[in-house]
C-alpha cells in the first residue's frame, strides 16, 4: 500500500484530519531546507509537500516566487530535489513525500525516467500545477508503473459537470484550490468552504486536501476538519524569509519555520 | 472575410486539432482553476465565428477604425538599392495604433464584449500590444489592467504615458528581468484571480488553445488582403514572404493564407540579439527546444533542467523566450523557414528603410527587413518579395538615438 493511503486511513482511525506542510526545496539553500524538511515530521507534519523551484511559477503569489528564486539561486535542479529526498528517506521511511511543481521541468527530465527515479528516491506523489487532467496522459501511464499519485486539483470554479471527467481514475487524494485566485493571497470563508466540499465528497471517497490561502492555526483546524487535509505553505514560507539576512539563513531560520509548523500542528489535533 | 478553415481537406491551413495541437505542439496547459475559461472562451469563440453578424461587425471595425485594407507598397528605390527582386511592403504600420496588434485586438475586444467580460488584462513587452489593447477599451468603455516588465516600462516610456493617456492602468512587473515572459505570468495571475468578470486579451499566437488559433485568424486578415494585392499588381504570388517573429502573430497572420501555396517561401526572422550563438538572444526556433510554458508546448529558450532563459533582444517586442505553436510545428514539418537577425544588423536595416522609402520602422520589422537585405541581391529582378512591416518605428527612435550615440 502507499504511504499515502497509508497515513491518511491512520489518522482516520484516529479520528483527525492531516496537516501538509510546504517547503520550497533549496530556500534558501540545501542544508537549510533539508534541516526543516528532516525536522518536519517530530514538528507534527502528517504528510509533506516539497516545491520544485520554477523560473515562471505563474499560479503562485510573490512569497512562493521568491522561495522559487532562492531556491534556483542556490542551485536547485529536479535531479537535485530527488537527491534531497533520498536524503530526508534515510531516517524517515513513513511521512508521505509529494512534490509540487511546473511541467517543464519534468518534461525537460523526460516524464517516464522522472517517474522511476522519483519513485525510487522516495517520492509518493506528484501535483503538477499546469498540468490539468487534458493534458494528463503526457504522464499518467508512467507514474501508475512507478507506484507514484497524481494528485488532482479541483477548484471552486471547476463545473459539476466536469468533476467526474478530473477525477475519473484519481488517486493519493484529491487537493481542493480552495480560492481562484495564487497561493498566499485571499483566505477561503468557513461557508466558501462548507458548501464546496460536499459537492466533491459525492464524487470521490479519496481525502481532500484544502490549500490556498491557508495561514493560521484556527484556519487549518478547521481545513483539516471540513476537508481531510489542510496545506500550510505561504505562511510558513513568509516566516522562513524574515529570518534571512541577505538571502541567507540564520540561527533562528530552522526553528522558526518548526515551532510555527507545531503551533499549527497542535491546533489541527485539537481541532 | 472568411475565418473559417475547417471546410478545406489535405490543408496545412487545418490546425489545429480538437486538442488545440498543431503536430506536438499547442494544447492546453494551464492549471484547473483557468481549464473552464479557455474551454468557454473556445466555445464563445466557436460560436462567434460561426455567426455572420460576428464578422460584419469585425469587418465595420477593420474598415472604418482600425484603417483596413492596409496598401501593399511597392518599394521601389529600396529595391533597386538592395539590387535583385522586387520588394513589396504590407503596410500594417498604418493602422490605427500604429502596427498589426488592432486586428487582433478589435476581434478579441468584440468577442469579450459578446461574453459579458467587464474587465480587460493584456500582456505587454514593446507595448504595441498594451496601447492597441487600452485603446479598444477606451472605444468600448471597459476597465483595462495593462502587465508590463518594470525594464520595458523604462525603456517604453511613450508607449507607457499613450496608454495612460487611453485611460489603462499600467502595473510594472519587477519579476524576473522584468520584460515580456514576466509580464505574460503577472497577466495570468491577475486573469486566475479575477476569473469572474476577467477577460485575458494575449497579444500574440501563444498561450493556451484556443488563442494561438484565434489570434491567428484575426491576424490572417493581413494575409488574405495580401494575397488580393499581389494579384491585382503583379498577376501571380510572391516568391517569399518575410516576417519578424517574437510571438509570431504578424508572421502568422501574413503566413497562414498562402501555406497551402508549396510554391512561396515563407521565412520568419527571429531575433538573434547579440548573435544566435552569443547566448543573448531570442531565437526560441534556432535556438530553443521542446517545452511548456504559459499554456502551450512549443519551442522555448531553457536551460538543461528545463528552467526557461531570459531572451535578449534590442527590439522590447522580440525578447520573449518561446514562439506560437504553430510555428514550432510549421518549422518541424519544413513548411517556414525560421533564420536569426542581429541587433545590429536591425539597426543597420531599420536606417536603410527610413532613409530609402521615408518609412520609419518598427525595430521587431526592421529584423524582417535586414533578411530582406540579404535574401533580394540573391534572386532574380522578377522575383516578388513581401515583407509584413507590421509596426511603425516611433516608440524606437529613443533606442536606436541611444545607439547611434545622439541625445534626445
Amino acid at each position: 500500500m502507499s504511504r499515502i493511503k497509508t497515513r491518511f486511513d491512520a489518522l482516520k482511525a484516529e479520528g483527525r484530519g492531516a496537516l501538509i506542510p510546504y517547503l520550497q526545496a533549496y530556500d534558501p539553500d540545501l542544508e537549510t531546507s533539508l534541516e526543516i524538511l528532516r525536522g518536519m515530521p517530530a514538528a507534527g507534519a502528517d504528510l509533506i509537500e516539497i516545491g520544485v523551484p520554477f523560473s515562471d511559477p505563474s499560479a503562485d503569489g510573490p512569497t512562493i516566487q521568491a522561495a522559487a528564486l532562492r531556491g534556483l539561486k542556490a542551485g536547485a535542479t529536479l535531479t537535485k530535489v530527488l537527491e534531497m529526498v533520498r536524503a530526508f528517506r534515510e531516517g524517515d521511511n513513513e511521512t508521505p513525500i509529494i512534490l509540487m511543481g511546473y511541467l517543464n521541468p519534468i518534461d525537460s527530465y523526460g516524464p517516464a525516467r522522472f517517474c522511476k527515479d522519483a519513485a525510487q528516491a522516495g517520492v509518493d506523489g506528484l501535483i503538477i500545477v499546469d498540468l490539468p487532467k487534458e493534458e494528463a496522459d503526457l504522464i499518467e501511464g508512467d507514474a501508475q508503473g512507478s507506484g507514484l499519485d497524481i494528485i488532482r486539483l479541483i477548484a471552486p470554479n471547476t463545473p459539476d459537470a466536469r468533476l467526474p471527467y478530473v477525477l475519473d481514475g484519481a488517486s493519493g487524494f484529491i487537493y481542493y484550490v480552495s480560492i481562484t485566485g495564487i497561493t498566499g493571497t485571499r483566505t477561503a470563508s468557513e461557508d466558501e468552504l462548507a458548501n464546496a466540499l460536499p459537492r466533491i465528497r459525492k464524487m470521490s471517497d479519496l481525502p481532500i486536501a484544502i490549500g490556498f490561502g491557508i495561514r493560521t492555526p484556527e484556519q487549518a483546524a478547521y481545513a483539516s476538519r471540513t476537508g481531510d487535509a489542510a496545506v500550510v505553505a505561504s505562511a510558513l514560507i513568509s516566516t522562513l524569509a524574515t529570518t534571512l539576512e541577505n538571502g541567507r539563513p540564520t540561527a533562528q531560520t530552522v526553528p522558526s519555520v518548526l515551532t510555527q509548523l507545531k503551533e499549527i500542528a497542535s491546533a489541527v489535533r485539537g481541532a | 472575410m472568411s475565418l473559417d478553415a475547417s471546410s478545406r481537406l489535405n490543408s496545412l491551413r487545418n490546425g489545429p486539432d480538437p486538442r488545440g495541437r498543431f503536430g506536438t505542439f499547442g494544447g492546453q496547459f494551464v492549471a484547473e482553476t483557468l481549464m473552464p475559461l479557455v474551454q468557454e472562451l473556445d466555445a464563445a469563440y466557436q460560436k462567434a465565428k460561426a455567426d455572420p453578424a460576428f464578422h460584419e461587425e469585425l469587418d465595420y471595425y477593420f474598415r472604418d477604425y482600425v484603417g483596413r485594407p492596409s496598401p501593399l507598397w511597392h518599394a521601389s528605390r529600396l529595391s533597386q538599392e538592395l539590387g535583385g527582386a522586387r520588394i513589396y511592403l504590407k503596410r500594417e504600420e498604418l493602422n490605427h495604433t500604429g502596427s498589426h496588434k488592432l486586428n487582433n485586438v478589435m476581434g478579441q475586444i468584440l468577442l469579450a464584449k459578446r461574453m459579458g467580460k467587464t474587465r480587460i488584462v493584456a500582456e505587454t513587452g514593446a507595448g504595441q500590444h498594451g496601447v492597441a489593447t487600452a485603446t479598444v477599451c477606451a472605444l468600448f468603455g471597459l476597465k483595462c489592467v495593462i502587465y508590463m516588465g518594470a525594464t520595458d516600462v523604462e525603456r517604453q516610456k511613450p508607449n507607457v504615458f499613450r496608454m495612460h493617456l487611453l485611460g489603462a492602468e499600467v502595473k510594472p512587473v519587477t519579476a524576473g528581468a522584468g520584460t515580456l515572459k514576466d509580464a505574460m505570468n503577472e497577466a495570468m495571475r491577475d486573469w486566475v484571480a479575477n476569473v469572474a468578470d476577467t477577460y485575458f486579451l494575449v497579444g500574440t499566437v501563444a498561450g493556451p488553445h484556443p488563442y494561438p488559433q484565434m489570434v491567428r485568424d484575426f491576424q490572417s486578415i493581413i494575409g488574405i488582403e495580401t494575397r488580393e494585392q499581389i494579384m491585382k499588381a503583379e498577376g501571380r504570388l510572391p516568391d517569399a514572404i518575410v516576417a519578424a517573429i517574437g510571438g509570431g502573430s504578424n508572421a502568422m497572420g501574413i503566413f497562414h493564407p498562402f501555406l497551402d501555396d508549396a510554391d512561396v517561401r515563407l521565412i520568419g526572422v527571429e531575433a538573434a540579439g547579440h548573435g544566435l550563438d552569443s547566448g543573448k538572444t531570442a531565437a526560441s526556433i534556432s535556438r530553443g527546444r521542446s517545452g511548456v510554458l504559459h499554456g502551450n508546448r512549443t519551442y522555448l529558450l531553457q536551460d538543461e533542467n528545463g528552467q526557461i532563459d531570459e531572451a535578449h533582444s534590442i527590439s522590447a517586442g522580440l525578447d520573449y523566450p518561446g514562439i506560437g505553436p504553430e510555428h514550432s510545428w510549421l518549422n518541424d514539418i519544413g513548411r517556414a523557414e525560421y533564420v536569426g537577425v542581429t541587433d545590429q544588423e536591425a539597426l543597420d536595416a531599420f536606417q536603410l528603410l527610413t532613409r530609402t522609402e521615408g518609412i520609419i520602422p518598427a525595430l521587431e520589422c526592421a529584423h524582417g527587413l535586414a533578411y530582406v537585405q540579404k535574401l533580394a541581391p540573391t534572386l532574380r529582378p522578377d522575383q516578388i518579395v513581401v515583407l509584413n512591416l507590421s509596426g511603425r518605428g516611433d516608440k524606437d527612435i529613443f533606442t536606436v538615438a541611444k545607439h547611434l550615440g545622439a541625445d534626445l
